[in-house]
């Protein structure tokens, strides 16, 4: 993974030092609240409904095991013992003090770690495919051009005032597991009939109250030519993007708004100017350093199938299930990718203790994996293992409480703070993910159900993607009241799709009931071998809606 | 009003005027609208003259008479409107402006050393906004990571450089 050189070094801990400065001006009085806020933000810092939240990057989900192991001293001694994955691959910590920050920003930045632009109207936080380098098909590690657009978006002197947040998603294979049409900028590796590995460009794409898929803007911008055109697109936002109406300040609504053929015209005249300048251009040199830190480990040469795991796959115990479910194809022979799920049934999605991960640090330590990332479906992943280690592997994580076998189930849910947390939320998020957890928490009636993305945000800002879920819901508040919203047929993948509201919202009571209907009204619907979103595709909204607010009971009456 | 030209104190020999105001002697600093009406009266004055943008104008709505002009004033209206970055690149680069480039208006200390890649050489800010601020702002950073119009090496650059 990507290491520090000087420069980077230094920067990082000049930024705390710039912040430790702007803490004290504020507890001096030489800064207004107001005039904090924004400085706060830039660097990961909120003021929530009970106490500060610090959010700390993680840069295209990517952690060696020494920078886990200090989230975990972070999370026992400046927290409550724990952490919060989140859907942007980050950690939030719910309850630091003010006068600790800098404090815990020289610590993470001891392990080359920073809360740099997770928050403000910046470019934010880089993600990628939770799999880079470990994946298939995958075209070329992602983690090269986020870590270029981390440095050339970090501190940047032309856009760290746009008009609102701003999100950049990469993925190196055809299969998008980093939801990239759902971003304000969406960049997918691919390759030309010529063999030359570029970028395709999806701009205008996002969630909240407003849901839109990026649209096509680029089908191929060279290597070189990478940065020069997304300067080019964030100084046409910066420039034209609206500014009088938050809700309507973020790229989506400017793209919509001039139409993708204006956009692209203006993006063009910027890109040719930034280009024939000639300073972004980027040397094939500072690009093969940065790869270079992403080449992968050295495989062992491994026969591909393996006795010992074969075997320990074929009984029916935990492990078999779990292989069934939390496991992936690596490209080495004889390797896995392990999804370690943190949706334990009843558990707060995301959400993992100090001691849990040390506990990681160690299992990690001992069986020779050098990096784990995070993904945007708030779970961990541990790119590189050997098949043979995957029996003992999962005895740690069940000691760990690390092991529930539901990856891509229906108790795989992602979920935002919601309202017991976060002071933008209109309702609750984690009772009713709990509740939902709970109810589905059989195997095998999950596997009976097979694949099931449930996405859940306390509020419109859509922070648990409930646009992309395979069922979405949404909180809402009426009238003090917390109701909530059903979605359907949505997705995050390369088929993105945006969900469609079926109707007026449900209590708190009736949510999980209206789920299951729907979810035992696909079980009889369904053809064999169908997912519910293809069933969903295939017969529309209408039967679901039905069962989901019993109209059939009612006309039988 | 106090102002800063270049890093130091300096006098603000522009005399910033309504639409309505009379034309005073010496320079002068008008809107863009009074600009674009009275193009030909102030050229033909032979007298320092600038233009203030407010943050929804681009400087490319001044049109040729940027070259008569000795400064452009970019107003930042909120912390949080940083249109003005953009303008000021864009006079720099594509307009090729070598004059004074002055942001007016609401900013803070923290957003001095951006000012400054972007192309703005003159502040003219609160009572917080000193040399000693400025010089300070400067220094908070050693290397950038961006090239931009001030002429940095951005990091990338130092890199190729010392290998």
């Amino acid at each position: 993974m990507y290491r520090y050189d000087e420069f980077d070094a230094r920067l990082v801990s000049e930024r705390v030092e710039q912040f430790a400065r702007q803490i004290e001006r504020r507890l001096k009085g030489e800064l207004s609240e107001d005039e904090f806020k924004p400085l706060r933000l830039m660097n990961g810092l909120y003021l929530q409904l009970h106490a500060y939240m610090l959010r700390v990057a993680i840069p295209y989900g990517t952690l060696s095991s020494s920078q886990l192991h200090m989230l975990a001293h972070v999370a026992r001694r400046y927290d409550k013992g724990y952490g919060h994955f989140t859907t942007r691959q980050n950690i939030q910590y719910h309850w630091p003090r003010l006068i600790d920050v800098p404090e815990i920003l020289r610590d993470l930045a001891s392990v080359q770690m920073h809360s740099l632009q997770t928050s403000g109207n910046c470019i934010r936080n880089v993600t990628a495919d939770q799999f880079a380098g470990a994946a298939a098909d995958e075209i070329e590690d992602p983690r090269i051009l986020a870590e270029i657009v981390r440095q050339w978006s970090s501190l940047h002197p032309e856009f760290s005032f746009l008009p609102r947040k701003f999100k950049i998603a990469v993925s190196g294979t055809p299969e998008d597991r980093a939801a990239v049409r759902f971003h304000d900028i969406g960049i997918e590796i691919i390759r030309s009939d010529h063999g030359e590995t570029g970028y395709r460009v999806f701009v205008g794409g996002g969630m909240g109250r407003t849901p839109y898929l990026g649209l096509c803007i680029a089908d191929f911008v060279a290597r070189e030519d990478i940065l020069a055109y997304l300067e080019a697109i964030l100084r046409v936002y910066n420039m034209e993007g609206r500014r009088d109406n938050i809700f309507k300040a973020r790229i989506k609504i400017l793209v919509n708004a001039l139409g993708l053929d204006n956009m692209r015209a203006r993006v063009w005249r910027e890109f040719e100017e930034i280009k024939k300048e000639g300073s972004l251009n980027l040397p094939e040199q500072e690009r093969a350093r940065i790869a270079a830190y992403f080449a992968p480990p050295e495989f062992e040469p491994l026969p591909d199938t393996c006795l010992e795991f074969e075997t320990a796959c074929s009984g029916d115990g935990d492990f078999a299930a779990w292989s069934r479910h939390n496991l992936s194809p690596h490209r080495a022979p004889g390797y896995a990718i392990v999804t370690v799920s943190l949706k334990p049934v009843g558990g707060v999605p995301g959400d993992c203790s100090a001691d849990q991960m040390d506990g990681l640090v160690q299992l990690m330590d001992e069986f020779g994996i050098a990096e784990i990332r995070v993904t945007h479906e708030q779970n961990l992943v541990l790119p590189h293992v050997r098949k043979k280690d995957l029996p003992a592997l999962h005895d740690q994580l069940e000691r760990l409480g690390l092991a529930s076998p539901n990856s891509g189930l229906a108790s795989d849910i992602i979920c935002c703070p919601g309202l017991d947390y976060c002071d933008l939320a209109n309702a609750r998020s984690i009772p009713i993910a709990q509740d939902l957890s709970r109810r589905f928490s059989d195997l095998d009636r999950q596997e009976e159900i097979g694949e099931l993305k449930i996405k859940m945000s306390g509020c419109i800002n859509a922070c648990g993607h409930h646009h992309a879920g395979h069922i979405g819901i949404l909180g809402v508040d009426k009238k003090g009241v917390e109701f909530y919203q059903l979605q359907l047929g949505g997705s995050g993948a390369e088929d993105a799709t945006i969900a469609e509201i079926i109707g007026p919202a449900f209590s708190k009571d009736e949510i999980v009931d209206a789920v299951e209907r729907v979810i035992t009204a696909y079980l009889r619907l369904r053809q064999p071998g169908e997912r519910f979103l293809d069933c969903y595709r295939r017969l529309g909204l209408e039967p679901f809606k039905n069962v989901a607010y019993l109209e059939q009971l009612h006309a039988a009456y | 009003m106090p102002l800063i030209r270049n890093g130091s104190w300096a006098h603000d020999d522009y005399t910033a005027l309504t639409d309505q105001e009379p034309l005073a002697d010496g320079g002068v600093l008008v809107s863009l609208n009074r600009f674009q009406a009275e193009q030909e009266l102030l050229l033909a004055r032979n007298q320092p003259l600038g233009v203030r943008l407010s943050s929804s104008q681009s400087p490319e709505n001044i049109g040729s008479g940027l070259h008569h002009l000795s400064l452009v004033a970019l107003e930042f209206p909120a912390f949080r409107d940083g249109r003005a970055f953009s303008w000021a690149r864009l006079l720099r680069s594509r307009l090729g402006f070598a004059g004074e480039i002055r942001a007016i208006g609401h900013f803070l200390i923290d957003q001095l050393a951006f000012m400054e890649r972007c192309g703005i050489n003159a502040f003219d800010g609160d009572a917080r906004i000193t040399p000693e601020a400025l010089a300070a702002a400067r220094a908070e950073f050693s290397n950038v990571y961006q090239p931009a119009v001030d002429g940095r090496p951005s990091i990338g650059r130092l890199r190729a450089q010392s290998s």
